[in-house]
This record gives C-alpha cells, sequence and structure tokens, in this order.
C-alpha cells in the first residue's frame, strides 16, 4: 500500500499525470473509487481484497477525461478491461499510467500494452467452479425451466441500467435503450421490455465482456448477469477462438468473420 | 374449431431470398400462405432487435434467410450475419426460448423451389408446435 501511495505521490508531485485513479475507504467494509488530484491526498489511495471495482469504468468518462492523463489502479480484471479497451480505440498508448497490482499487492511495473499482455498471459481466464456448475445446470433444464428461470431472475429487474452504468466497455454515449422514436426497448420494467434489455446488454457485450463481474456487483436486485456474459464468451471462444481482453489488437468477434466458420443450424 | 394458422415472419436478403421467392411466385409454386416476408437490404442489416419484435408483436415463428456465403452483394454480409446468429442463437437458448421457432436458410435468387419447400417445412414444424403462448403471455404481462 505504502509502495502505491509513494508511487502516486511521485506521478502527481512531477506532474507526470493529473489524477490518479484508485481505492479510497468507502462506507462501511467497502472501498469506493477515488480521484487523487493533488499528491498531498495520495495516502487516501488504500489497495487490498476490499477494492473489487473494475476502475477502467472510468477511463472513457468525459467528465474524468476532463481531468487531465490518468494514472490507474489495475488489478487483473481492470488490466484485461484496459487491453478490450485499447482494442476497441477508446485509449491509446500512453494515454494513461497504468500502476499494475498483483494478486499479493506488489506494484507491477508496466509501461505499455505490450507488458499488460504478457502480464495478462500469466493468468488465463477460467470459470470459476461455482459459475462451471451453474451454467451447466441452467443447460441441462428445459427449455420451459429455462424460460421460468430467468423469468423469474428478470422479474426482479428495476431497469435502474445500474449494470450499465457500472459497465467499462458499455461506453456508448447514446444507448440503445434511449433511442425512442420507435421505444425500441420498453422503458417501464416490464417482462418483455426487460428480456429485451438483458438481451440486449449480453448481445452488445458478446465477444467484448471481460466478465470482470461489476454488471453484477452493480445490481441492485442480485440478477445473476454474469452468468449470461460468461455462457456467450464461452460460446464466441468455441466458435471463434478468441476471449476479449487478451490483446489490444483483438478484433472484435462479431465485427469479423471467417469463411470456415461452423454452425448447424442453418439450411 | 378450424386448424391453427401460424403468423411467420421472415426477414430476407433483397438480393437472394426476395428475388428466390419471386422465382417461386413467378414459377406458379403453391406454398404455405403464413408467412409476411420483410425485406431488407442485407442479412448483415438484421439486427437481432427485429427477431425479438416479431416475437413481440404476435409471431409464432421467424425465418431469416439470404444469400449463400461467398455470394452476398455486399461480399461478406452474410458472414458477418452468421457469426451473429451463431451467438444470438445460444443466447436464445440459454434463456429458454424456444429456438425451433426460430430458422435460418441460404436461399439463393435461383431456388424458388428450395423456398417453397423451406417455408412449408417451418410452417409446418410451427404448427405442431402451436401458437407461441409462453411468450405471448409474457408480452400481455403487467399492461393495463
Amino acid at each position: 500500500m505504502e509502495e502505491l501511495r509513494k508511487k502516486a505521490r511521485e506521478l502527481l508531485e512531477t506532474g507526470a499525470v493529473k489524477v490518479v485513479i484508485g481505492y479510497g475507504k468507502g462506507s462501511g467494509q467497502n472501498a469506493r473509487a477515488v480521484f487523487v488530484r493533488k499528491a498531498e491526498y495520495a495516502d487516501k489511495l488504500i489497495c487490498d481484497e476490499s477494492c473489487v471495482q473494475n476502475l477502467a469504468v472510468y477511463l472513457t468518462k468525459p467528465e474524468v477525461k476532463a481531468l487531465g492523463k490518468p494514472a490507474i489502479v489495475a488489478k487483473l480484471p481492470v488490466l484485461r478491461t484496459i487491453l478490450q479497451l485499447a482494442a476497441e480505440n477508446q485509449i491509446a498508448e500512453g494515454d494513461l499510467v497504468v500502476l499494475g497490482v498483483s494478486p499479493d499487492g506488489k506494484i507491477i511495473d508496466l509501461q505499455n500494452f505490450k507488458a499488460i499482455e504478457d502480464y495478462v498471459a500469466q493468468f488465463p481466464f477460467e470459470l470459476t467452479p461455482e459459475q462451471k456448475a451453474e451454467i451447466e445446470k441452467i443447460g441441462k433444464m428445459s427449455l420451459e425451466e429455462r424460460w421460468q428461470y430467468w423469468q423469474e431472475q428478470f422479474g426482479r429487474c428495476l431497469k435502474c441500467y445500474a449494470c450499465r452504468a457500472a459497465c467499462p466497455l458499455c461506453y456508448c454515449s447514446r444507448c440503445l435503450v434511449e433511442c425512442n422514436q420507435p421505444q425500441w426497448v420498453p422503458a417501464a420494467p416490464h417482462a418483455i421490455g426487460n428480456l429485451e434489455w438483458h438481451i440486449v446488454r449480453a448481445m452488445h457485450l458478446a465477444g467484448r465482456c471481460t466478465n470482470c463481474g461489476d454488471c453484477e456487483r452493480a445490481c441492485p436486485v442480485g440478477i445473476q448477469l454474469s452468468l449470461l456474459n460468461l455462457k456467450l464468451a464461452e460460446e464466441v471462444l468455441k466458435n471463434f477462438k478468441t476471449r476479449a481482453g487478451a490483446s489490444s489488437k483483438a478484433e472484435y468477434a462479431l465485427g469479423n468473420w471467417k469463411e470456415e466458420d461452423k454452425e448447424n443450424f442453418i439450411k | 374449431m378450424s386448424e391453427f394458422e401460424p403468423k411467420i415472419v421472415a426477414f430476407v436478403c433483397n438480393w437472394c431470398t426476395y428475388a428466390g421467392a419471386d422465382l417461386t411466385g413467378t414459377s406458379r409454386i403453391k406454398y404455405a400462405p403464413n408467412v409476411r416476408m420483410i425485406r431488407l437490404p442485407c442479412t448483415g442489416r438484421i439486427d437481432f432487435m427485429l427477431l425479438l419484435k416479431a416475437f413481440d408483436q404476435g409471431a409464432d415463428g421467424i425465418i431469416v434467410s439470404g444469400c449463400h456465403p461467398g455470394d452476398c452483394h455486399y461480399t461478406a454480409g452474410n458472414f458477418h450475419a452468421r457469426r451473429r446468429w451463431i451467438i444470438f442463437r445460444s443466447a436464445l437458448e440459454f434463456l429458454g426460448i424456444d429456438t425451433r421457432r426460430v430458422h435460418f436458410a441460404w436461399v439463393s435468387a435461383a431456388e424458388g423451389a428450395k423456398w417453397a419447400e423451406f417455408v412449408n417445412s417451418v410452417t409446418d414444424e410451427i404448427k405442431k408446435l402451436g401458437p407461441y403462448e409462453t411468450y405471448k403471455k409474457a408480452v400481455g404481462a403487467g399492461i393495463e
């Protein structure tokens, strides 16, 4: 933690960055995002296991961009997201300073995207056994049971769009759900509107989502959003052999194609 | 009671399937009248939301059809579409939406007979499945 504060202080004192995006003490047991703009406040930064939010979400926000060049405290999921944002041309080399944090809390020197790629490659993404089991369980249900399962989940949705706000890859300045001429997705929390919203969200993130799980953490009613994201990420991997968040030059799986893509349902 | 006549919405591309269906007509081939065709520039243009909206508006089945791989008027629209449908279909399946009601085909402008045959087979299958009550119930739920 001291190492991180020292580094942040240095960066701010030398003027290498204008703001350090990191974690600070929140209410209760939680950490919250802090934006340190003066070296003397660097002591506000903390870094422990309570720091779970994906801070990369702030990199694309206009109000954060307006603060100037940022440094960002980045654990593994954030690093993956940074690579994906780079692949989507949302950030460029030199736009930001990455303060990588290893799982045991050490600061890792990550000078460029290549270094991040090499570091991330040491930790291949894998589903946790619980996630695997849950996806398998849903896969084994009958059609009717699956429908009921998700209707119950989505039935709780309030359409607060916290999942969208928390997602670092939902950065469109005008989202499809705000398109109201015609109204694509009904605004009210209603069975079909909710279903459509969650399909749209998952589809627009398929092949892009780095599975940080922040959407699910942000959800006030505990919808298992990451299950759907994980399922589609697995499908993208299975069918197109790519996983988001591995490279800063990755091509978007659904914006791309190969002649030999296989399916078994088109007649 | 009269037999159930399903409503089927077909999203087809302008260059292949729509022309193919034209050929079905000019060849005087009879086929099931249950299908409502919607002509779009390319299968690559067919947003998955259109399919959801079709179910929303009471469709019992959906057809998506365009040029064979390699034949796309815009070179690669159908290749893009193919990737999208692979993922979309698995999403539908995972969410418990009946994928037996969503059919995909490649029908070229020369395949008038294939179009008729395809529409007939889809219509038969959806007749067997009956109206898509599960979805319709959800559409009607909670609206005053």
